[in-house]
């Protein structure tokens, strides 16, 4: 375990990580935020606040039976972000962009996400990291002005943003990893810089622990959550597990987002993390976008995840 | 009908099991990786024996360690890498995607009759 102890409601967070198999969401933790799922009012105030959207695990070149049509559900994704109401400021991009770092899996997510006509901040998944390189791909297309292995910050509407990788160097018998070069350089950019400032963290690996059986978790997201625990409003999103997840710890709201490839399995209710496989008209319910709404003087985010197909 | 087959089946063993005595070679092995195990987890060998591992899973996995060589790039669904273990020793490695993957290769010296050279 990586994170804080903070008493009876870390009890009660780990209570709900062990319902969570069965079913039972985060929001049994409390203090998720109110508009989640209610589409009318988060629209009312994407009209006043500041929007960005984020997809994940695209996989581009996937071609099993958990969906054989990878690039299909991706179009069908990036469709329907071009209809977000309120003028989305531009997405993040959670990581898995490729199902094997190829070129042409990468030219793929490419011609589909430029669709959105969007700036497309990327961090990467282990699975875009593959190449005979080890990620010379990935840092050639997307590392342009990023440190290490693809790691930055940026600053928007106010919002601090940081992009951290945590699929890079990972430890036998570990979970994600970010690493003392990495936790160095976070500490430092966020060094001298308001606790009033709200700070989104972006990740692929959940930086929180989610199912340790699964590797669902960063061995090191403890130290990197120490240095945001000043700040009055911090959001981590996170992709990898390919459904939604959420929780709140003190002034940090966690998230994750679902794939725009495929399903996989809640913590513990399957053999292994693979591909779920679903019937055929449930698949496009399992898939879907996330839309985050930044308003003034609102500490929590609002998170509007919404599927393919309701 | 059964019965017939499985007298040819221990007939042909019979065959077989002096060919493997007096085989130079240790026998190949092959580890599964299935639902993100590799399996069998823990496998004991003697010295000389190549292990193939075979990726089973609709996702990527890899073999890795520290040991030099030990080291797979990534393999897709089917397909497989090899080592061949010619130092007695404990040799641990992980899945370089998902390093929750752990198991190793437990390698026994040789036996005189059937060592290599």
């Amino acid at each position: 375990m990586t994170l804080q102890d903070d008493g009876p409601s870390r009890r009660k967070v780990l209570e709900c990580m062990t319902w969570a198999g069965t079913g039972v969401l985060w929001t049994v933790a409390g203090g998720v935020p109110a508009s989640l799922g209610l589409i009318d009012e988060a629209v009312a105030q994407q009209a006043k606040g500041f929007t960005f959207l984020q997809i994940s695990d695209s996989h581009m070149g996937f071609d099993k039976p958990a969906n054989p049509n990878v690039k299909s559900t991706l179009e069908e994704a990036i469709a329907r972000v071009k209809a977000v109401p309120g003028n989305p400021a531009f997405m993040i991009h959670t990581g898995d962009i490729s199902h094997l770092s190829k070129p042409s899996e990468f030219d793929d997510a490419d011609k589909i996400i430029s669709q959105a006509k969007l700036d497309v901040h990327y961090v990467p998944g282990e699975h875009d990291l593959i190449d005979e390189d080890r990620g010379k791909l990935y840092r050639e297309r997307y590392g342009r002005g990023t440190k290490g292995d693809g790691y930055y910050s940026f600053d928007a509407n106010g919002v601090h943003f940081v992009g951290l990788v945590n699929v890079v160097d990972l430890k036998g018998g570990g979970l994600g990893n970010l690493g003392a070069d990495q936790l160095a350089w976070l500490e430092s950019d966020l060094r001298g810089r308001s606790a009033s400032q709200p700070v989104v963290v972006f990740a692929h690996i959940p930086l929180w622990t989610v199912y340790p059986e699964w590797g669902w978790g960063t061995d090191d997201g403890g130290q990197a959550l120490g240095y945001l625990k000043r700040f009055g409003s911090v959001t981590v999103l996170n992709g990898h597990i390919h459904q939604v997840m959420q929780k709140v710890e003190g002034n940090v709201t966690f998230h994750t987002a679902r794939s725009t490839a495929f399903p996989q399995p809640a913590p513990g209710t399957a053999p292994s993390p693979g591909p779920m496989k679903v019937a055929d008209d449930k698949l496009r319910t399992l898939l879907g976008t996330a839309d985050i709404t930044f308003k003034q003087n609102e500490q929590r985010l609002a998170i509007v995840d919404t599927p393919l197909k309701a | 009908m059964i019965r017939t087959s499985l007298l040819l089946r221990w007939a042909a063993i019979a065959v077989v099991m002096p060919l493997l005595v007096v085989s130079a070679k240790a026998e190949d092995v092959t580890v599964k990786i299935d639902n993100f195990v590799f399996s069998p987890q823990t496998l004991t060998i003697k010295a000389g024996t190549k292990v193939t591992w075979v990726n089973d899973d609709d996702i990527p996995h890899t073999v890795a360690s520290t040991t030099q060589g030990l080291r797979s790039k990534a393999l897709d669904t089917g397909d497989s890498f090899s080592f061949t273990f010619t130092t007695p020793g404990t040799y641990k490695y992980f899945c370089g995607l998902h390093p929750h993957m752990t198991g190793s290769i437990v390698v026994e010296g040789a036996t005189s009759s059937n060592a290599p050279q």
